[in-house]
């Protein structure tokens, strides 16, 4: 089976993000870390492999020095990736970047398509479902749990009353979301760190992918960002004095809050 | 919180080992590792193959399983490692360094093959003995005999202490007097005449096991010996344990420092937290200084050994300078969380006491400080 995942390298959660000043697109220039949920889908990829054999190929698309999310996708496992870097994709919003990702997966080729379903930068949590549309493939999203037989793939999507069973038949577009425990992605271990630096990792840029200029980058985005501001620092929230009401007083402020 | 950034200077490979350990260590040790000193145990068995299966045991040799990993990286998987605790990291570097290096460098292919991929796996646990209960500092003098019979076997008779995985290993490294001078032997602990009975009471380094070695007429093949001669052999040995060491200890540090800070940010006293006293802030201050100096001098004996150039005494600059300021780090953290700083429930007494050890084994403070003394004078002072 042709696997590709889709990762994205996105700004360390753990440090300050920040827009740029100049375009208001996201300052790129802090650490990079693999999307976390990027990390499931790795895993979910490596899983169908073990299963049912193939071949996994991590495509991600970003700025030249976005190699730490490729790197690590590679020690995890994957076999070789697809590196789509170009100037001209920069600012290219959640619309231009299905475009382009879902060219460079027509040159790559596929049977299933596996990403995260958003990213902790920009978290529009469209993806999957523009690229299975411009692909003209089913999508499957925000997938718990994957099943392959044949040319059928369903998956678990986790609802309030338990899961729906969604099935299609391959290729198609899965998006995944974070899971418990025994199905935490993998650490790479450190025979995979080593082996993955003799993996191939192919650059292509947009003319390679057969990518229109006219529809990529910051002149082509549909949506703008028009004005930011921060977040204003959190408040001191409200201290309920116990005395001997208190049970009734934290309620009270749950249903004033519409929590109960 | 690195004022410095100096994870900034690694390479992407070496920031995946860093995180690998640092999961292991958040996923496998951290939950449990204060009740396994607080009942002095250390579960070998069950780690064992969990660290196996990622590559950190022998992680810097090559072959036979093992990762290949280079200098730094080892350096920064000890890092991560003691962070959670010395004494984990202890299992690692007994095994990778001790256990393992001599057998890669100095053994015979069968010894190799017999040994080295079951020790990378985890499923094989070694220990290195070469102090005994009356030369420690000193092991030139060790009374530990082999002595070879007209078979070419050789007999091995003696003892030695303080055996970090003695009573749960397979295999020990063991130096030992012979009539053509000091000669390191490779024992299967299921020899008869073998033993390696617990030490207890020991307040430090709890989740770790550490044993005495009992040599009564044990045979082994003419092929168990290593092949070398002298002390040299067991030196370069700890030349490889010490430099994980050196950086072993800067994590210890760091965990003590983040506990103290955290604790600082919100323990409020008089009114306000005592994070915003300037003693404390003092404290603070020095330990990140402590902290970041100790990781420079990590970092560029890593550079010189990954540049193949590194010399015993620049080890012995930085175990000696890292380990005390990790102990003075961890002290002064103590003081910082008050009580509870003397509880199990933060990590800071427990890394505090560990490092009470780590001053002491791979060559006390002051061998190194004499190791050091005699590099800028030229005169040895050990005798
Ligand atoms: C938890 C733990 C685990 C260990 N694991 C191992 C292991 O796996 N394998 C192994 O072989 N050993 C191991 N050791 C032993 C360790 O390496 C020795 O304890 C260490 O070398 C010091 O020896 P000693 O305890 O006999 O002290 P001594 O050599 O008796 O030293 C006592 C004091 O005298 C000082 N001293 C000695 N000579 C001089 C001198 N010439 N000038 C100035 N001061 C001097 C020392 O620095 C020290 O302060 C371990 C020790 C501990 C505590």
């Amino acid at each position: 089976m042709n696997i590709v995942v889709c990762v994205k390298q996105v700004p360390d959660t753990a440090t300050e993000r920040k827009l740029r000043s100049d375009d208001s697109t996201i300052d790129r220039s802090a650490n990079g870390v693999i999307n976390e949920l990027c990390e499931y889908a790795v895993e979910d990829a490596l899983k169908l492999k073990e299963a049912h054999g193939g071949e996994v190929t991590v495509l991600t698309m970003g700025p030249d020095q976005a190699t730490d999310a490729i790197r690590k996708a590679l020690a995890m496992g994957a076999d070789k990736a697809v590196h789509l870097s170009d100037e001209a994709l920069h600012g290219s919003d959640a619309l231009s970047t299905s475009y382009a990702l879902s060219q460079a997966l027509k040159k790559i080729g596929f049977d299933v398509v596996i990403l995260g379903s958003e990213s902790t930068d920009a978290r529009t949590g469209m993806l999957a479902a523009m690229l299975a549309e411009r692909l003209g493939v089913p999508q499957l999203t925000l997938a718990s749990k994957i099943e392959v037989d044949g040319s059928a793939i369903s998956i678990h999507r986790q609802t309030d009353y338990g899961y729906d069973k969604v099935e299609a038949t391959l290729p198609a577009v899965v998006s995944v979301v974070e899971k418990p425990d025994p199905f935490k992605p993998r650490y790479p271990s450190f025979k995979g760190i080593m082996a993955a630096k003799k993996k191939p990792i192919e650059k292509i840029g947009v003319a390679d992918a057969e990518i229109d200029p006219a529809q990529i980058g910051l002149a082509a985005a549909w949506s703008v960002v028009s004005d930011f501001t921060a977040a204003p620092p959190r408040g001191k929230g409200v201290v309920v004095n116990d005395e001997g009401d208190g049970g009734t007083k934290a309620a009270e402020f749950l249903v004033s809050k519409k929590f109960i | 919180m690195d004022l410095l950034n100096l994870d900034d200077r690694l390479t992407e490979d070496q920031r995946l080992v860093r995180d690998t350990a640092q999961g292991f260590v958040r996923d496998h040790v951290l939950p449990d590792v204060a009740t396994w000193f607080e009942e002095g145990t250390f579960p070998a068995r069950e780690l064992g193959p969990v660290l196996g299966s990622l590559g950190m045991l022998g992680m810097h040799l090559s072959g036979y399983g093992c990762a290949g990993l280079d200098a730094t990286s080892y350096g920064v998987a000890c890092r991560e490692l003691e962070a959670g605790d010395s004494g984990l990291r202890s299992f690692v570097s007994v095994q990778g360094s001790l256990a393992m290096f001599p057998i890669w460098k100095y053994g015979s292919a069968e010894l190799k093959e017999e040994w080295l991929p079951a020790l990378a796996a985890g499923t094989a646990i070694g220990c290195f003995g070469l102090t005994e209960p009356d030369h420690g500092s000193d092991p030139a003098n060790m009374k530990t005999f082999a002595k070879q019979d007209p078979s070419g076997d050789w007999i091995l008779n003696g003892s030695k202490m303080w055996i970090t995985n003695g009573s749960v290993a397979d295999v020990a490294v063991v130096w030992a007097q012979t009539d053509g001078g000091i000669r390191g032997f490779v024992v299967p602990t299921s020899s008869p005449g073998f033993s390696a009975p617990l030490i207890h009471r020991k307040l430090s380094l709890r989740a770790s096991v550490t044993s005495s070695l009992y040599f009564d007429d044990v045979r082994v093949p003419a092929s168990s010996v290593l092949d070398v001669v002298g002390l040299k052999g067991p030196l370069s040995c700890l030349s490889e344990a010490r430099f994980g060491i050196l950086w072993g200890v800067v994590g210890a540090g760091r965990a003590c420092f983040e506990a103290a800070l955290e604790y600082a940010k919100t323990r409020v006293q008089f009114g306000k937290p005592i994070a915003g006293f300037q003693l404390t802030q003092e404290k603070l201050a020095w330990m990140a200084v402590a902290l970041g100096q100790a990781g420079l001098t990590a970092l560029h004996l890593g550079a010189l050994k990954d540049a193949g150039v590194l010399r015993p005494q620049q080890v012995s600059f930085g175990k000696l300078a890292n380990v005390r300021a990790a102990l003075d780090v961890a002290r002064e953290a103590r003081s910082v969380l008050g009580a509870n700083g003397v509880t199990l429930e933060y990590p800071v007494i427990r890394h505090m006491n560990n490092l009470e050890s780590v001053l002491t084994y791979e060559g006390t403070q002051e061998i190194h400080t004499l190791v050091l003394g005699e590099a800028l004078t030229g005169v040895a002072a050990y005798r």
